[in-house]
């Protein structure tokens, strides 16, 4: 900490490590960036914000020479301007970007990537010693478990993005980009990443952090700049860091109403739409049941790999149960594909939109349709297209997706827009039960709010929903009641009452096994305190 | 003001990319045929283009069952293997006195049988279509030779030779057949239900699942039609031949109608493409081999430079689509 300080106050006389000024960027009539200038020193986490589309990745492509900007802007390292547009250029002033995807070969070990297009070589045959003795040193750096002959692939995600991190330190990066870094990773993969983070601070790296995510920015940033549209909105240092602030300037407006919750399930009836009983995968998911009401937002926490998603799956019929029901209104329906699932009204929303979701080379309205097109055609299975055409056009409307219209291909939308696709989707089918895998994942701060709005005109309209979410905020503002699992199993409920809000550290303490309540048989449907 | 001219300009260059995306390769296609007219003068005859359509015909039906196949991500390499099986039949059955005629639905029925043979095991066992078909290129290849004792068989007086030699106005009846089977292909991929199904299917098998789509039906479809069509392409080259040998009839056949498919720009992981490509596709293979033979190269030049110009062609394609479609 110490030697940053003084790192940070050394340089602080003189320039900071980077700085981006006046940076500019057009394509064709759409100017991505308007005059963009931001700086970092060295040992600063630099906190990048902005909605999708807003210039983020644009400003950092730049960085890394990837796109050469309008005429006019520079970009300055340590105080000396740098020919832009190069991508070696850039490696070799020490700029190094992590990307979301990340660019690893999984056959390969951690030391050929590390070294991957820069093997050390003797008369064109590869030094693999030398390549595996300079990659030790940095993962020892990094406090890995894993060695330099591993291989990729059987790294978890969190630890490939260490390996992109090594890669990066093996070039002596003093300027790396990290763009969602924590997006696929665990909970306690994000703790040793920050670790990281904290360490290459100390080393006087400097950090420029692009997240969605106001805990991490809460957490790690030192400044945090905003883009909206292209145009630098703002810096708050440190001690100025608040969500309202920052949301109100990605945004542009005031989002006290972020959350909405005006459907009140305790007026409607207390009618039960969907019971799960006992519902077992036989290795993820051990026994869970409960009830989802008309009308009602039931949340499931818990943490990363407690078995949510699969249980999801098996309600929705995706993956074989090796027990379990599934009832809807007292009828059993217990989906065995997802087709069954679709005609008995129970419809799920994937948490990974463009791998399980998506048709990115079709049309926004060929994917609208894509559950509907049978029942829209009339003769021999010949498609509807004017229908086709009606449906998509008012999805468009009534979700406010972003696009000219609905012929160009899903793929070219934004995220948010993306998931708001899907969601019409699902929609379309006017369904009784909506289960929503990590809804707003990759989602920009406007659309969040849309489809938090959404989800509350969704069960103000009787249906019930169910929302899987990581964001313990998210989850709180927008179910009535929450279902923490654990390790396959629910290890509680968390239940508000008036005057009594639902509590995150409540749901934190059942996730981690604090506050256990698991009865052998009765699998623990009991609210903790709250009625 | 602003904003609505920029919106106009960029719908006008979505429109452009669109029609350079459905014209694909006809700008190759047209250049080949005025190259080739320019360098022999004997090319743009009704005769000869009379016969480049027949020489393509067969090729084209292939290739459109393969389109189906490449579309939702798959490869079927046991088309000629089939192809001939489909044309011993036809001419076996040709023979029996007074039922000539059911050699034409028989060969059918046999492509039929095949491919949906082929499509079980890809669709209800799960084995990769690579393994599946390259064991049914041999397999059936086998079939075709026993079928004819390992053989040549002939029928001078084929009943349905009419097919393979009859012509409505000056075109010939193979080209006919040809174009209905892409106007039906055209027909099942834009304008149904599976059509959709299939492009889903091998854009994202997995979210095509999630979706409710009959992953299975679709791709037992595809394979039972790549088989229909290789029984068809049977029958028409024992029309054409009134012979057929299990041994040497529709080597490599599968190549051709691969090639045809990547020329035509569908992509070779599934999900994008059009039959339209296929057809053009199919030409230029047709126009290549009919121009060098005009020209006079010998027949390994041919070899070398068709090979070399499928890969430029789809260089060329991709280089101008700048990763807009990928492989």
């Amino acid at each position: 900490m110490n030697s940053a300080d003084s790192k940070l106050q050394d340089n602080d006389a003189l320039h900071p490590v980077l700085r981006m000024h006046d940076i500019r960027k057009t394509f064709g009539a759409i100017r991505a960036l308007k005059g963009v200038t931001i700086s970092a020193w060295a040992g600063e986490v630099h906190a990048l914000m902005g909605e999708n589309g807003a210039g983020k990745s644009t400003l950092m492509k730049i960085l890394s020479g990837a796109y050469t900007p309008d005429t006019g802007g520079e970009v300055l390292i340590d105080g000396k301007a740098m020919p832009l547009g190069r991508p070696e250029v850039s490696k070799a002033q020490g700029i190094a970007v992590i990307y979301q995807e990340l660019s690893l070969a999984p056959n390969l070990t951690v030391a050929e990537n590390v070294f991957l297009g820069s093997e050390p070589s003797t008369r064109g045959v590869i030094d693999r010693r030398r390549m595996r003795e300079a990659t030790a040193p940095i993962l020892k750096q990094l406090g890995v478990t894993f060695g330099p002959g591993t291989l990729v692939a059987g790294l978890s995600l969190g630890e490939r993005q260490l390996v992109e991190i090594a890669r990066a330190l093996s070039t002596s990066a003093r300027i790396i980009v990290m763009d969602e870094p924590t997006t696929s990773l665990s909970e306690r993969e994000t703790e040793r990443l920050f670790e990281v983070i904290a360490r290459m601070k100390a080393e006087g790296i400097a950090i420029i952090y692009i997240s969605h995510r106001m805990e991490e920015i809460y957490r790690l940033a030192d400044r945090c700049s905003v883009l909206r549209d292209g145009a630098y909105i703002g810096t708050l240092s440190r001690d100025e860091l608040s969500a309202e602030k920052l949301v109100a300037m990605m945004v542009g407006r005031d989002l006290s109403s972020f959350y909405k919750k005006e459907h009140n399930p305790m007026q409607t009836s207390r009618d039960v739409v969907l019971r799960v009983e006992g519902m077992s995968d036989g290795r993820l998911v051990k026994g869970c049941s409960f009830e989802v009401h008309r009308g009602e937002v039931l949340g499931i926490s818990g943490l990363i790999g407690s078995g949510r998603t699969e249980l999801a799956r098996l309600i929705y019929g995706a993956d074989a149960a090796t027990a379990g029901t599934v009832w809807l209104d007292d009828r059993e329906v217990t989906p065995r594909s997802p087709r069954a699932a679709l005609s008995a009204g129970i419809v799920y929303l994937t948490e990974d939109r463009a791998a399980l979701g998506l048709f990115l080379d079709m049309t926004i309205a060929d994917n609208i349709n894509m559950c509907v097109l049978e029942s829209d055609a009339k003769v021999a299975g010949i498609r509807d297209f004017r229908r086709a055409a009606a449906r998509a056009a008012k999805a468009l409307k009534s979700l406010a997706i972003k696009a000219p219209h609905a012929r160009i291909n899903a793929g070219g939308l934004s995220g948010g827009n993306q998931q708001k696709v899907l969601l019409a989707r699902l929609l379309e089918l006017n369904p009784r039960v909506i289960i929503l895998d990590e809804p707003t994942r990759g989602v920009d701060v406007g659309a969040k709010s849309e489809i938090y709005r959404l989800i509350d005109e969704l069960a103000g309209n009787g249906m019930a929903v169910i929302m899987i979410s990581s964001e313990l905020p998210e989850i709180i503002g927008v179910a009535d009641r929450v279902l923490v699992m654990r390790e396959g199993s629910f290890a509680g409920e968390v239940r508000g009452a008036p005057g009594r809000p639902l509590n995150q550290e409540d749901i934190m303490k059942f996730s981690v096994g604090t506050l256990a309540q698991t009865a052998p048989d009765h699998q623990a449907v009991v609210a903790p305190t709250a009625i | 003001m602003t904003d609505t001219t920029a919106q106009d300009r960029s719908q006008n260059a979505e429109r452009a990319r669109t029609l350079i995306r459905a014209l694909g390769m006809l700008p190759v296609l047209i250049l080949l045929a005025v190259g080739f007219e320019l360098l022999t003068d004997r090319f743009m005859t009704v005769n000869n283009l009379s016969i480049v359509t027949q020489q393509a015909s067969i090729n084209v039906v292939l290739a459109a069952g393969m389109t189906f196949v490449i579309l939702t991500g798959g490869i079927d390499l046991s088309v000629g293997s089939i192809l001939a099986t489909a044309a011993m039949g036809a001419v076996i059955a040709s023979l029996w006195p007074g039922l000539g005629w059911l050699g034409v639905p028989i060969g059918m029925g046999l492509g039929l049988f095949f491919g949906l043979v082929n499509g079980m095991l890809v669709a209800y066992v799960g084995l990769p279509p690579f393994i599946v078909t390259l064991g049914s290129l041999t397999a059936v290849r086998g079939v075709a030779r026993l079928m004819g004792a390992d053989t040549t068989v002939f029928n001078p007086d084929l009943p349905f030779d009419v097919i393979g030699i009859g012509s409505v106005a000056g075109i010939p009846i193979l080209a006919i057949i040809a174009f209905a089977v892409i106007l039906v292909s055209w027909f099942i991929l834009r304008r149904t239900v599976l059509g959709t199904w299939i492009y889903a299917t091998g854009g994202n098998t997995n979210a095509a699942r999630l979706t409710g789509i009959k992953v299975s039906l679709v791709l037992l479809f595809v394979y039972a039609m790549a088989g229909l069509m290789a029984g068809l392409g049977g029958v028409m080259s024992a029309a054409r031949l009134y012979a057929a040998n299990g041994l040497q009839l529709g080597q490599a056949y599968e190549l051709d109608a691969i090639a045809a498919v990547i020329l035509g720009g569908t992509s070779f992981v599934g999900g994008v493409g059009s039959i339209w490509g296929t057809l053009i596709g199919a030409l230029i293979i047709a126009v290549l081999s009919n121009g060098l033979i005009l020209t006079g190269v010998s027949d390994i030049w041919q070899f070398i430079i068709k090979g070399l110009v499928i890969i430029v062609a789809v260089a060329l394609d991709r280089f101008r689509l700048q990763g807009g479609a990928r492989t």
